[in-house]
């Protein structure tokens, strides 16, 4: 094995980049460790978040596979029965539905169906969301499915330094992990910091202090929600923000304390809001917080139907002036 | 073989005979086809047939017995393997014990073979488990637990397959794995069984294509039992099954499904070769349910007149006791096979009766490896409320 140089200093990478030197720890660290996917070998995958690997790890430990997804997560399942440890690459969100059998029948209940002798500790790692201005299924937020199947965790990271560990915890657990990528933010820098302790995975994070009105979310609607709060600040409106971070399960205290200070909340998302993540969120906070609520929880989320085309994506995806719309009305109540 | 001249062969030329060594009444006659596997032969004597006979009498047996019990309502839903015994005998008798087999639903005799005891079968069928038995435990020689959806497994058995050559590459410190390349010697194989219905889902199609590419030492056995419940295979398939697999670049060949020793011999043969780094095979196996497709369906609503009792002429079991009567075994075996299987039957339905139900607490248990705050906190809800009936009742 050749001695792998992996991040040493406090450095500003883009998010791709920071996931991809997370995956470049993780492999150093344990030769389970193993990737598989679609052109994530010469190429380093579309988004480059591979790259360089092949090269450093051999193509017996960096995966060009067949082009079927299906083959992808079941074959991975079958390498885990092996004790190996897969990470996979799901080119694009809106691909992910042909190995959503392997995922939801199989990958989730394996553990369950063999009474805990058997652990699944795969990782599939999915670029999604909007912002990127592309075709057809590749701008898409399928992380509800998921979070509603038992058996699985699911994961955003906003940041470069939380994608940087989280993608390292994700593969360090024993479950099963969906790691949702937010390709809007792949090219966005932020400092990573290897030597700091990570938190553990599935911890949500105040990414702003404020008193008037709590808003959460995670992904790249963090940076949605932060320029919200910008916005409100110089209005004369404290936001909270919440990162949440993880999908599920969702770290609740932070959120409830939050509410419970501020009395007002807005969940934000870019999925459709029907039985969606902001729709179980919103129903814990009224049950969980419901004398600390000076008013109804809003959701603001994409509308119900299919991802737009394109040139009208702006007006699906929640902005900032749609999140301070939200807060209005709940600071109006 | 009904599916052997079913269609007009649109891919040029006859199909050959299935390979097959014992005629329908158990003469040893082979096939012109079979004499190329006739060498793996070499080695099995009547010992090793008597056993192969204890076995499918024995699993007859108790599979007979769980269909009674799902009719008698013990048993939420049983799936019969009666007439598939003979592929399934020789089959898993051509295993070795490093091997790895990743069954359907039906591979009771090849599950209790590899170790897996019948009672930890049936207990799934009881509705106490959605597993049985412990994969990890060599008692279980193996075993991967049943998949019941149709083709799931074929993917997990190729990436155990993969992973067995990624072991070899990493002993011999071999870090590269090229698209296309010759396969490395494992010193184990993989097989996985599912049947002619599922051979028309994407999972077995797209394992193909990763077994192929990454020349898996794997053995796909398909058992064409002629019917996907009431569905006969000419909906599935416009050829015989067997030449899907040569267009994806692996070796394939078609098996009288009702020959132990033709299922020996060819999946020796094809073991070995995917052990020593030849690639995957397939088989085709031409055999026939005798029973239902399971306890919930009724074949007399769509099978032809006449297609049962023409199969059970060519029943697996009658014609291996013919060679063994060929061989000079007498009828004091045979009566002590089976009573031997009859009182074991008797054993196993007693044990199924008095299974006892889960823990319910283990419904929480194995979801995860690591704490999930909200299945913990459900867990102590649920402890909490079934407490409290135990309280009022006191």
């Amino acid at each position: 094995m050749t001695e792998i140089a992996t991040l040493a200093e406090r450095t500003t990478l883009p998010v791709a980049r920071a996931i991809n030197e997370g995956l470049r720890t993780a492999m150093a660290a344990d030769d389970r460790v193993l990737l598989m996917g679609e052109d994530i070998g010469p190429l380093g995958g579309v988004f480059r978040v591979t790259d360089k690997l092949q090269a450093e790890f051999g193509s017996a430990r960096v995966l060009d596979t067949p082009l079927a997804e299906a083959g992808i997560v079941g074959s991975a399942i079958g390498l885990a029965l092996r004790g190996y440890r897969p990470v996979v690459e799901i080119q694009f969100d809106g691909f992910i539905f042909p190995a959503f059998n392997q995922i939801t029948t199989q990958l989730a209940k394996i553990r369950a169906r063999h009474d805990g002798m058997v652990d699944m500790p795969i990782v599939i790692r999915v670029p999604y969301g909007g912002h990127i201005n592309s075709i057809e299924h590749h701008e898409e937020s399928p992380e509800a499915y998921f979070a509603h199947t038992p058996g699985l965790r699911v994961v955003a990271p906003s940041t470069a330094n939380d994608a940087y560990w989280m993608i390292q915890q994700s593969i360090a657990s024993n479950d099963p992990v969906l790691f949702f990528e937010p390709k809007a933010k792949y090219w966005h820098k932020g400092e990573v910091d290897p030597a700091a302790p990570a938190v553990e995975l599935h911890q949500s994070r105040v990414a702003r202090v404020g008193t008037d009105c709590t808003v959460v979310g995670f992904g790249a609607m963090v940076t949605t929600l932060l320029q919200a709060a910008e916005i409100a600040q110089a209005e004369g409106t404290s936001i909270e923000v919440i990162d949440l971070r993880t999908v599920s399960p969702i770290d609740y205290e932070p959120l409830l304390a939050s509410v419970r200070k501020t009395g007002r909340l807005v969940v934000a998302q870019e999925a459709s809001g029907n039985a969606s993540v902001g729709s179980e969120i919103a129903a814990t906070v009224a049950e969980r917080a419901f004398y600390s609520l000076q008013a109804p929880v809003l959701r603001v989320s994409g509308y119900d139907v299919p991802f737009p085309a394109a040139a009208i994506e702006p007006l699906f995806l929640p902005d900032a002036d749609r999140v301070l719309e939200a807060v209005d009305r709940t600071m109006h109540y | 073989m009904s599916t052997h001249s079913m269609i007009d062969p649109l891919h040029g030329g006859a199909d050959p005979e299935p390979i097959r060594f014992l005629d329908d009444d158990g003469a040893y006659a082979p096939s012109a086809t079979a004499a190329a596997f006739a060498d793996e032969l070499a080695n099995v004597g009547v010992d090793d047939f008597s056993q192969w006979y204890r076995d499918m009498v024995g699993t007859r047996a108790f599979d007979t017995e769980c269909t009674h019990l799902q009719r008698q309502g013990q048993l939420a839903l049983w799936v019969p393997s009666v007439g598939q015994e003979g592929c399934q005998v020789g089959l898993v008798r051509a295993t070795e014990p490093q091997d790895h087999v990743f069954p359907a639903y039906r591979e009771h005799l090849v599950a209790n073979v590899r170790g897996v005891d019948r009672l930890a079968i049936a207990a799934q069928f009881r509705g106490m488990t959605h597993g049985g038995w412990d994969i990890t435990d060599p008692a279980n020689g193996n075993v991967h637990l049943y998949t019941l959806v149709l083709g799931s497994q074929t993917q997990h058995a190729t990436g155990h397959a993969l992973g067995q050559v990624l072991d070899a590459k990493r002993r011999a410190g071999d870090t590269a794995l090229d698209a296309g390349e010759a396969g490395i010697e494992t010193g184990e194989a993989t097989m996985v069984f599912y049947g002619d219905g599922t051979s028309s889902q994407g999972d077995p199609n797209e394992a193909m294509v990763f077994a192929a590419s990454y020349q898996t030492p794997e053995v796909f056995v398909v058992q064409n039992n002629g019917w996907a419940i009431s569905v006969p295979v000419t909906r599935q398939s416009r050829t015989p099954l067997y030449r899907r697999a040569l267009g994806f670049g692996i070796r394939a060949v078609q098996i009288d499904g009702n020959d132990p020793l033709a299922a020996y011999a060819v999946g020796r043969r094809y073991l070995r070769l995917a052990r020593e780094g030849a690639g995957p095979g397939y088989i085709e196996a031409l055999t026939y349910r005798i029973g239902a497709h399971t306890t919930a369906d009724d074949p007399t609503r769509y099978r032809p007149d006449g297609e049962l009792e023409a199969w059970q002429l060519r029943d697996p079991i009658r014609r291996l006791e013919g060679h063994l009567r060929s061989l000079g075994v007498d009828d004091a075996f045979f009566a002590e096979v089976a009573e031997t299987a009859d009182r074991e039957a008797k054993v196993v339905r007693d044990q199924i009766l008095t299974l006892p139900a889960p823990d319910p607490d283990s419904m929480f248990a194995h979801v995860y490896a690591e704490p999930h705050p909200r299945i913990d906190e459900q867990r102590a809800w649920f402890a909490r409320y079934e407490s409290s009936f135990e309280e009022s009742t006191a």
